[in-house]
């Protein structure tokens, strides 16, 4: 009995906190100095799935395609109670469009057993909301977008809110079936002390490599794979080396991935300038709002 | 995927949901019957579902030049895979070169299983579209007369152009409210095209239980004048100041998403990136400091006024008329002098 979920997670750029830290003179964003976080729908996709353990049983695989730096975000979700974590990490996996994304990820989910896939709605960094359907279409399951409740879940029968926009629908479904959790689904719990203390030291292979190259500057590249091959056996035994997949090892077909993968390219990117505009400033007096609002109504704004 | 084809039409796909036509058709197609008239082809709506004659028929008043309308009993209700498969055979079959959505749930929900289907391209949420030219960076080949799907990433903070030059139709979902609603123009005559789809049973996975749509309690796109209160406007009871002002003006009253979540006024009033895009011809934004996800809403107004006590704030940066102050004070004294001036004209 139980559910074997797998959520996928993204590690995203905090876009919402922007400060004048990470601001240039010109009022633009300095991309790279905002910090990293995990994306907040994915944490509620995640939440959902360990909600869905804690009834059922069953286990919970997180798998995230991203950069060594991931590696961080995968350790989170494993305090925060899921079972396994899975980095898809890959230079040729570097400028994916939406669907190109939707297809390496596709590749890994297929080779886990799954009832259930979850993904945040959307991501907000691009704010698409599109990997979520197009992975369900790659897999040929059910897709639930923007579920605000999952009502029901017996047997293999699912049955769940979704946000419409204007209101709501209940609907339901048989598994497996791929779902897009908003933020509105649930309050996601923070990480649990034992499970901290227990995955604390997890790494990723990559992870390794790269604390053995700190430790041992001096040496060369044999003796590098060689101490990186012992550490990772060493955290294999302790069960806390978490699983690293490339390209080769999902089997994607690299005409599917990457730059060559992606439909769509950017043209052009522009960044906001806040600012512009002519303002005139009104004293906040009497006579200065009279002038203003007379203003307005000789020039027809104000009927 | 098609092949790039320049004699593709434009297509708008009509959401519509128990025969009653979604906002977002409408105002996509002025400006596709722009896009159609620059590349020279024609605009098609594309509607799926069952008796919507009457539909085509408003679908032509504002713009189109065709309307392919899709009827089957499997097609009455609004499922992903069923519309998807649709979509998916009409594309295949007459090669549109642009297919546009509405960024609403359903398009967003609909949009990219089409495109995942056809290994095409898409293009999320933009807020503008154009034709231009784009050079490829590595051969320097010229594509001439692209989509370019404009949108706003990174939160709002960066503007990025997308294009899509080997991978046709070239597709996009457009946010709601960004583009103005054309008037309908009754003597427009088009071409209606039945086409017959082959929907069964495996194609509707979903059994859709219960369902309530509403109207929405205010409609923001529709008001000439709109009244935003932000987090600044401290409390639910001090919101009443809004309503006030928004009430002698005959306007709308609005809000930031700060003061939604604080309880101030319903979700419905929300302006900005995850709320409503307004274009009204005066906002005024009273206590709103004025982040960008607000700004994405609010800054194509065509006059606006903005009270804060924070002189640095950022919507002053937006505004025409900056009123630095306390807004207890300012707002009731903009109603006394409306009401004055009211009565002398």
């Amino acid at each position: 009995m139980g559910y074997n979920c797998v959520v996928l997670i993204k590690q995203v750029p905090d876009t919402k906190r922007i400060t004048g830290d990470v601001m240039n003179d010109d009022g633009t964003v300095k991309r790279s100095a905002l910090p990293a976080i995990f994306n907040p729908e994915d944490l509620n996709a995640l939440e959902l799935a360990l909600q869905i353990k804690d009834k059922f049983g069953g286990h919970i695989t997180v798998l995230t395609m991203g950069l060594p730096a991931a590696s961080a975000m995968l350790r989170d979700a494993l305090y925060r109670g899921a079972d396994e974590a899975i980095l898809i990490t890959d230079r040729r996996c570097a400028a994916s469009d939406t669907l190109a994304t939707s297809y390496i990820l596709s590749c890994a989910v297929k080779k886990i057993d799954f009832d259930i896939a979850l993904c945040g709605r959307q991501a907000i960094d691009g704010d698409t909301a599109q990997v979520g359907p197009q992975l369900a279409e790659k897999l040929g399951v059910t897709q639930i977008t923007y579920i605000e409740e999952l009502t029901e879940l017996e047997g293999r029968t699912i049955t769940a809110r979704r946000n419409i926009g204007n209101g709501w629908q209940q609907v339901k479904a048989t598994l497996p079936v791929l779902l897009t959790v908003t933020g509105d689904a649930n309050e996601p719990r923070v990480a649990a002390a034992k499970k901290m203390m227990k995955h604390k030291s997890a790494l990723s292979p990559i992870e390794v490599e790269q604390k053995i190259r700190t430790e041992n500057p001096d040496a060369g590249e044999v003796e590098i794979k060689e101490l990186a091959e012992l550490k990772c056996s060493k955290l294999i035994e302790k069960g806390l080396l978490m699983k690293q997949w490339d390209l080769d090892a999902v089997e994607a077909d690299l005409n599917w991935c990457g730059q060559s993968g992606s439909p769509t390219k950017v043209h052009r990117i522009q960044s906001v300038v806040l600012a512009a505009k002519e303002t005139r400033q009104i004293e906040p007096s009497e006579e200065g709002i009279s002038g203003m609002i007379h203003e307005l109504i000789n020039d027809k704004v104000i009927a | 995927m098609i092949e790039v084809n320049r004699e593709g039409e434009v297509w708008v796909f009509a959401e519509q949901h128990e025969g009653r036509l979604d906002d977002t058709p409408a105002e996509l197609m002025s400006k596709a019957r722009h896009l159609a008239d620059t590349l020279n082809v024609k605009l098609a709506a594309v509607v799926l579902g069952e008796g919507l004659e009457d539909l085509a028929a408003r679908l032509i008043q504002y713009g189109a030049d065709k309307v392919y309308l899709a009827e089957h009993p499997l097609l009455r209700t609004y499922q992903t895979n069923s519309y998807a498969k649709a979509i998916y055979d009409l594309i295949h079959k007459h090669a549109p070169q642009i297919v546009l959505y509405g960024a609403t749930v359903t398009g967003r929900d609909l949009a990219p299983r089409i495109a995942s289907a056809a290994k095409a391209g898409l293009t999320a949420d933009c807020t503008d579209l154009q034709i231009g030219d784009h050079t490829t960076p590595k051969d320097k080949k010229v594509h001439k007369n692209l989509l370019f799907q404009i949108r706003p990433a990174f939160g709002g903070n960066i503007i990025a152009t997308i294009i899509n030059h080997d991978r046709w139709p070239q597709m996009a979902t457009v946010r709601e409210g960004v583009m103005p609603m054309p008037e309908p123009d009754v003597t427009r005559r088009g071409e209606l095209v039945e086409e017959k789809v082959t929907i069964a049973q495996p194609d509707l996975p979903l059994e859709i239980l219960e369902e309530h749509r509403r109207p929405k309690k205010v409609d923001l796109k529709a008001a000439r004048i709109i009244v935003a209160g932000g987090a600044g406007v401290g409390s639910k009871d001090n919101f009443k100041l809004i309503w006030d002002l928004a009430n002698c003006l005959g306007g709308a009253p609005a809000a930031t998403r700060a003061a939604v979540d604080l309880g101030f006024i319903d979700h419905d009033h929300q302006v900005g990136q995850t709320g409503t895009t307004v274009r009204p011809s005066l906002y005024i934004a009273v206590g709103i400091s004025g982040a960008i996800q607000h700004q994405a809403g609010m800054s194509q107004s065509q006059k606006i006024v903005a009270i804060n006590n924070d002189s640095e704030a950022p919507i002053f940066g937006v505004a025409h008329y900056k009123i630095v102050g306390d807004l207890n004070d300012v707002v009731p004294k903009m109603i006394k002098s409306i009401k004055e001036k009211s009565v002398k004209v």
